[in-house]
């Protein structure tokens, strides 16, 4: 792996002050052609990574592979990488053109004529060829934004690292650049790494996804592995909505435990995923969405009564907040459909899940 | 531009009435109220400030004294050819009679004098001494006045009283621009040891540039490094940049007199350490050298502050793309972090030249013969020389080459773009 590998991070950490580590002990490795992105809450350590990736921030220990190449001791514009800024980084004094040529300009191998036919390309790509002889500050946010993405991919980087570049945006601009980015990425071929907090922003984009927490990547998979199967709390916490219990691990047979809840509230068969053992403490994460309303007794392994406590109504469906098992947190997503009946406030419900839905992971 | 009301029909709102007169009328009273609020600082401003300013400003030109006092004369010398070779007439010498014992009555005669004597030296003993006798003239005046003084009897006396009895005159100017009348009356360059001013106001632009650019270089590392360090160091730092500020400028200049002198610190010191021979001590005060030290450290803060307040606003990722982008540090300073700071540079320059090119105590106190600047010599004539129009004048040059400078710097780099804060 770690040969074919065109980016690898090979037991890295970071400290600022010499006392907390930031990253901790950070192996990845990064395939040609990926789009990887770095999720995570603020402080997680993920724009530090993508920092010491770009070069503007030295590893505390370990190295950072490019292309098979070591790149602790490379200046940052040796490196050849291309970035998207969070806030774009577009020089103000500069027109666009200036702007996209400038990558080119400083490199002083490319000619007057070239660099024109670069920047007029790039400038088309990201559909702005009228735009060059502006100023940034004239431009929009989302136009900025294809300034600096055109920019970063002008001199045709190995590599291409984007910081939050769409946190400025307005929601339907994000979506928007959400796909151009990608058919970018797809077109282009070439390697992209993503930093972002944004969970939807990383499903939607991603080959894979590294999500972050306390300097150290929780879990790196597919989306939809992500999604589907989170392997602990904090990454079913973090990734889309979810319902915890907490609970004691009472047996554990065929992948398939029995949990105590917590305060005698009953038990819950769920899929042992990350256990700690048997008489251990565990949390169970459960999607709203995997919640079956009236289900037939006995059709599922877990039957409970709740009580609607809050109904909101969101259009396609209607989330419920209900209180299960002294949990009133719980969130249940009701299809909007006539399929269903309609619930009022403070009426009691039962509510099923199957054993496999529910999955069981550390305290 | 709102030019679509007035291509079609007036707006006017609900009831009728024209948009702008309503929008005029609901906006009277807060309109109202801010020139209110501005008006005690105007009217002390306009009070304390430019009508004093306007008032120095024409003495520059006026001339009331030689008119008035000399009041017949004047009026007579008017008809006189001052080209014709002759002195003026027997009636003129009568008049200059009837003057003389008014004036010397009135005690006005001899500020004529002392006025006269700017032009020509000798003026004010000649008037003194004629002042002191014109009561007991007796025609034939002329040969009376001329018997008094034969100075009276050459016609360049004549001739500059009365180029001067007008009611304004250019010849504060033409001696600010070290420029004199010749004798036949037309202007010249006065000889050269004479030439004062022009030497002065040269040097003055010449030390304020230098010291603008001193300050630059100072300022410019300091400025970026209390905008990147973080805000605890940088206020620290701050406050050392503003402690100058806290000081008595007396106190800061007498410092660098005990330091910078002959006897002072660094000379003690540079002997002390064998580097200069006891009599090969340096003259580092007194002169040019301590003028350009002593202004640039008080001069410092002006420069700073606002490059400070310009880098503050770049955010580092400019830097970070560049390099990103391939440029080397050299080059993302030169091409990007350089260019955003020209604003700052522009303000902070500009604020120091103008402050250094008016600037008067450091330079009065560490000037000696050779650093002191036109204002010096303008405090001069305010005090000691008591020559207000000359005085006024070379304030009134001063105003306009820093008047011209701002629009040179306003067409090249473009007023709006300097920022202060």
């Amino acid at each position: 792996m770690s040969d074919s590998a065109f980016v690898q991070f090979s037991e890295v950490q970071k400290s600022y002050d010499g006392e907390t580590l930031v990253v901790k002990n950070l192996n990845l490795d990064i395939a040609r052609g990926e789009f990887v992105t770095m999720l995570g809450p603020s402080g997680s350590g993920k724009t530090t990574c993508l920092m010491m990736l770009a070069g503007f921030e030295t590893a505390t220990h370990g190295e950072i592979y490019l292309d098979g190449n070591g790149i602790n001791n490379v200046a940052p514009h040796k490196r050849d990488i291309g970035m998207v800024f969070q806030n774009y980084a577009l020089f103000p004094h500069m027109t666009v053109a200036e702007n996209i040529a400038f990558p080119l300009e400083v490199r002083k191998t490319y000619s007057k004529t070239d660099i024109q036919d670069r920047v007029t390309k790039a400038l088309e790509m990201v559909k702005l060829p009228e735009f060059g002889t502006r100023r940034p500050a004239q431009l929009s946010g989302g136009q900025q934004q294809r300034v600096a993405l055109a920019r970063s991919l002008v001199f045709e980087p190995k590599l291409v690292l984007l910081d939050e570049p769409l946190g400025a945006l307005d929601k339907n601009l994000r979506e928007e650049m959400q796909y151009e980015l990608k058919h970018i990425h797809e077109n282009l071929g070439l390697t992209m790494v993503f930093v972002t907090h944004d969970q939807s922003e990383a499903l939607t984009m991603s080959d894979r996804i590294a999500v972050f927490d306390d300097g150290i990547i929780q879990q790196i998979d597919t989306p939809s592995e992500l999604y589907e199967k989170p392997q602990n709390a904090f990454v079913a916490y973090f990734i889309g909505e979810n319902n915890r219990f907490t609970g004691i691990v009472k047996s554990d047979e065929n992948g398939q435990c029995s949990v105590e809840l917590n305060n005698e509230q009953g038990v819950v068969i769920a899929k042992n995923v990350n256990i700690d053992g048997i008489g251990k403490p565990t949390t169970l994460s459960l999607r709203p969405e995997r919640v079956c309303l009236n289900p037939e007794p006995g059709s599922l392994p877990n039957i409970f009564d709740a009580k609607v406590e809050e109904l909101i109504y969101l259009g396609d469906h209607i989330r419920s907040r209900v209180c299960i098992a002294s949990n009133d947190e719980f969130i249940v997503k009701i299809p909007n459909s006539n399929l269903h009946e309609q619930l009022s406030e403070g009426q009691t419900v039962s509510l099923g899940w199957s054993a496999e839905d529910c999955r069981a992971l550390d305290a | 531009m709102n030019t679509s009301a007035t291509h079609s029909e007036i707006v006017k709102t609900a009831d009728g009435i024209p948009l702008k007169v309503s929008l005029a009328k609901a906006q009277r009273k807060s309109r109202i109220r801010g020139i209110l609020l501005v008006l005690p600082l105007f009217a002390f401003i306009l009070l304390t400030f430019f009508i004093p300013i306007f008032d120095m400003l024409f003495r520059s030109v006026e001339n009331h004294l030689v008119p008035e006092v000399m009041e017949n004369t004047s009026k007579l010398l008017v008809n006189w050819d001052d080209r014709s070779g002759e002195l003026p007439s027997e009636e003129v010498f009568a008049a200059a009679k009837m003057d003389f014992e008014k004036g010397h009555a009135e005690r006005t005669i001899l500020r004529v004098g002392r006025r006269l004597n700017y032009e020509t030296p000798g003026f004010a003993s000649l008037f003194r001494k004629t002042a002191r006798r014109a009561k007991n003239f007796e025609p034939p005046y002329q040969d009376a006045f001329i018997e008094r003084d034969k100075r009276w009897g050459e016609i360049d006396t004549w001739r500059l009283i009365k180029r001067e009895s007008g009611a304004f005159t250019i010849s504060y100017y033409l001696a600010a621009m070290d420029l004199a009348y010749a004798p036949d009356g037309s202007v010249g360059m006065r000889s050269e040891t004479q030439r004062i001013y022009l030497k002065l106001f040269w040097r003055t632009l010449v030390l304020s540039a230098f010291i603008t650019f001193l300050c630059l270089f100072l300022a410019y590392p300091i400025a970026h490094l209390l905008s990147t360090l973080p805000i605890r160091t940088s206020n620290l730092l701050m406050i050392m940049v503003l402690l100058p500020f806290w000081t008595s400028l007396l106190v800061r200049t007498t410092a660098w007199i005990a330091l910078l002198q002959q006897e002072g610190v660094i000379n003690d010191l540079l002997v002390g350490m064998g580097l200069l021979s006891d009599d090969g001590r340096l003259a580092m005060i007194h002169n040019a050298t301590g003028t350009v030290v002593a202004m640039t450290h008080i001069l410092l803060p002006f420069m700073v502050l606002p490059l400070y307040s310009i880098m503050k606003t770049i955010p580092p990722s400019y830097m970070r793309a560049a390099k990103n982008l391939g440029a080397t540090p050299a080059v993302a300073f030169i091409r990007v972090y350089f260019p955003n700071t020209v604003s700052g540079i522009g303000a902070g320059c500009i604020l120091v030249f103008i402050i250094s090119i008016g600037y008067y105590i450091t330079p009065a106190l560490v000037g000696g013969t050779d650093g002191t600047l036109i204002s010096n010599f303008i405090a001069y004539h305010m005090s000691i020389s008591l020559n207000w129009g000359l005085a006024a004048a070379l304030g009134v040059i001063l105003l306009v080459v820093v008047l011209v400078l701002y629009y040179l710097y306003d067409r090249i780099v473009g007023i709006d773009k300097m920022k202060f804060a």
